[in-house]
């Protein structure tokens, strides 16, 4: 795998501002500021980074209600989406969006979706403007385990393959969807062999190991940057933290993120990898967590005192009004 | 009398009658909850609200079914096991996913019946949470019974407290024909007095929820308490105004709000739903082509904006009809005539 040195910091510093950009939300969700819905991705990031470290602006992305780590990955603005989060003026969708909804078309982000199984067909579509612009850019989509079982999932798998289209669906098994697991609602257990029914082929990855991921994210480029249709990266995962914020959790087994936070944690392993190897110094990683720490910590009070739109932007961007 | 919230009055609605009738089974997405999960707790959820809590442990994962992401089939799969003589309660946890779930409510569900030549029957519920007020933004706040309202061969049901959910629920599981069951999510832990045991409420006859005299306002939903708020700052003036609660769409009782707007000559609707073809105009259109002669104004309809809904705080706010914009409506109508 060719990473070299300035790759392998963006890629760690991606996934630490995913995580700590997450760690402050689940905190400053207590205060109350926060209004509707906020669904973390903590856990996650090396899935997230190890796919979207492979893109540029012109390739596209579709995501889900858990998009934070997506934006992030593509290399949305962290300030402009706390802004979003905390529903401002300023925000990446001007405040109308909020959590579920970021989205950035200049980033090549096709957005965050609050229905489950929107977003797949939705990368299809951009995949045939790929294709026609014969550039070699792809469509990704994101899909949890859960979004896996919707009928507009099966239908894009399909319709991609039909139509040979440069169309990456990823994956994310994190083991439940809401309140129930992934070994009750997801039936063949194995969502790649699923995906490899369509004829697509599918590269497996481990969701706690970002150089997994990207590896397998590379094998699936090879795939459809070169013609050949579309891929899967399939990489099974855990979050961190509820379905959404204040979720109790009565389904989890007390312990179980305590335990892959010791044992699995993607920044963690990174840190190891890079280090042991002689790659990077724990310095540096030290440095970058420091900055970060920072940027989030400024982002948030940026967000915190942003002003928000006021009554009459309800009716802007709207073609016409009654 | 007891006094419970609108999510237990449903609660309650379903474990009589589930323990009733053997024919009622329960389906949607995280309807009990927990199942594959690591935990091995059952009703981990009890609905995402909440509403179907407990009926796990009563009736069994046979009649309480949790099930994968999958709208279109659970509608699917309600309506077959409808048409095969049980009774499902579907949920559909945000109304906004009607949208995945379209072509089974629509094309399936609403025409056996009439397109089978009066031979089937679909005892069916979707129930289904709806309307804005929680900053869920423009996928999870919808009101859509505009949509349901629409259709031929749907019953449309929206309740603005407990009492009535409890009672139109328990209607609703038992007609033979499909029902759409809507719950203002800002109504849930909405209060009130309910009977412990089984009643039901008719559709189609609406509540009279306040009397007056000077103008008419039919309100759903969460607009009820809504309308409430603002006739007791106009009571305070010596305004007052009937105050009608449709408490079903579809069926809609026509004769109650024509007769009022005969007593009164104004009117004034209130829905929460955008304007064109909404709630609010069907019935100002009802009213302008059948009580025409009784009016004195011209109708005022009070609605949400032509927008999706809004994220933020204050653009929800201003998005939501309020109290406010209901009190300047009636001033309007009396002022017009
Ligand atoms: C069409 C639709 N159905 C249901 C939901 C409610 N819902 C939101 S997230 C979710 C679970 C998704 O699980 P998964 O796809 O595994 O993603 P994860 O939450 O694990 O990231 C559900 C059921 C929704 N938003 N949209
Ligand atoms: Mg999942």
């Amino acid at each position: 795998m060719q990473l070299n040195r300035d790759a392998l910091l963006q890629a760690y510093r991606r996934m630490r501002t995913i995580r700590e950009f997450e760690e402050r939300l689940h905190i400053e969700n207590r205060t109350g500021e926060i209004a509707g819905f906020t669904h973390l991705y903590a856990g996650q990031e090396a899935v997230a980074v190890g796919v979207c470290e492979h893109l540029t602006d012109k390739d596209w992305i579709a995501s889900t209600h858990r998009g934070h780590g997506h934006c992030i990955a593509k290399g949305c603005d962290v300030g402009g989406m706390m802004k979003e989060i905390y529903g401002r003026a300023d925000g990446l969708c001007k405040g109308k969006g909020g959590s579920m909804h970021i989205a950035d078309l200049d980033k090549g982000m096709l957005g965050a979706n609050a229905i489950v199984g929107g977003g797949p067909p939705i990368a299809v579509g951009a995949a045939i403007a790929a294709k026609l612009a014969g550039e070699g850019h792809v469509a990704v989509s994101f899909t949890g385990d859960g979004g896996s079982n919707q009928g507009t999932v099966l239908e894009a798998l399909n319709m991609a393959a039909v139509l040979k289209v440069p169309k990456i669906f990823v994956f994310e098994n994190n083991g439940y969807s809401e309140h129930t697991g992934a070994a009750y609602a997801l039936a063949g257990q194995d969502l790649g062999r699923r995906v490899e029914g369509f004829g697509i082929p599918v590269f497996r990855a481990d969701g706690f190991d970002f150089f997994s991921v990207y590896e397998a994210m590379r094998q699936a480029l090879e795939v459809s940057r070169t013609g050949g249709g579309p891929a899967a990266v399939y990489a099974t995962c855990t979050r961190y933290f509820g379905h959404f914020e204040g979720d109790p959790q009565n389904y989890r087994a007390k312990g179980e993120v305590e335990k892959f936070r010791e044992e699995s944690d993607c920044l963690k392993g990174f840190r190891a990898r890079v280090t042991d190897a002689g790659l990077i110094d724990a310095a540096t990683l030290d440095a970058i967590d420091a900055e970060v720490l920072a940027e989030i910590d400024a982002a948030t009070i940026a967000a915190k005192s942003a002003a928000p739109p006021t009554a009459a932007d309800v009716l802007t961007d709207v073609y016409i009004s009654y | 009398m007891p006094v419970i919230t609108l999510r237990e009055a449903l609660n309650e609605a379903l474990h009589l009658e589930m323990a009733r009738d053997p024919r009622v089974i329960v389906l949607g997405e995280d309807v009990s909850g927990g199942a594959g999960g690591t935990s091995g707790q059952r009703d981990a959820a009890g609905g995402i609200f909440g509403v179907t809590k407990g009926l796990i442990h009563k009736f069994g994962d046979g009649r309480v079914i949790d099930t994968p992401i999958s709208e279109s089939c659970i509608i699917g799969a309600a309506n077959g096991a409808a048409l095969a003589g049980l009774r499902p309660v579907a949920e559909l946890m945000f109304a906004d996913f009607v949208g995945v779930a379209m072509d089974q409510i629509f094309n399936q569900a609403a025409k056996f019946r009439y397109m089978f030549g009066g031979k089937a029957r679909t005892p069916l519920v979707i129930r289904m949470s709806f309307g804005a007020g929680m900053n869920c933004a423009a996928q999870h706040s919808q009101t859509i019974y505009p949509f349901m309202t629409a259709v031929p061969g749907l019953k449309v049901v929206v309740p603005s407290n407990p009492y009535d959910a409890k009672g139109l629920l328990l209607t609703a599981i038992r007609d033979d024909d499909p029902v759409v069951f809507f719950e203002h999510k800002a109504l849930y832990s909405r209060k009130g007095e309910v009977p412990d045991g089984d009643y039901m409420i008719p559709f189609g006859e609406a509540a009279l929820v306040r009397e007056g005299e000077h103008a008419t306002i039919v309100a759903l939903g969460r607009m009820v308490p809504f309308a409430e708020k603002a006739l007791e700052k106009l009571n305070a003036e010596g305004i007052t105004c009937d105050l009608i609660d449709p408490r079903t769409t579809s069926p809609l009782d026509e004769e109650t709000i024509l007769e009022s707007v005969s007593n009164t000559g104004r009117l004034v609707v209130v829905d929460e739903s955008p304007p064109r073809c909404s709630v609010a105009s069907d019935i100002a259109a009802i009213v302008a082509q059948k009580g025409f002669r009784d009016l004195k104004a011209p109708i005022q309809i009070v609605t949400a904006p032509h927008t999706p809904v809004p994220f933020a705080r204050e653009l929800e706010r201003a998005y939501v009809p309020g109290p406010a914009q209901i009190e300047a409506a009636v001033r309007k109508v009396l002022a017009d005539g």
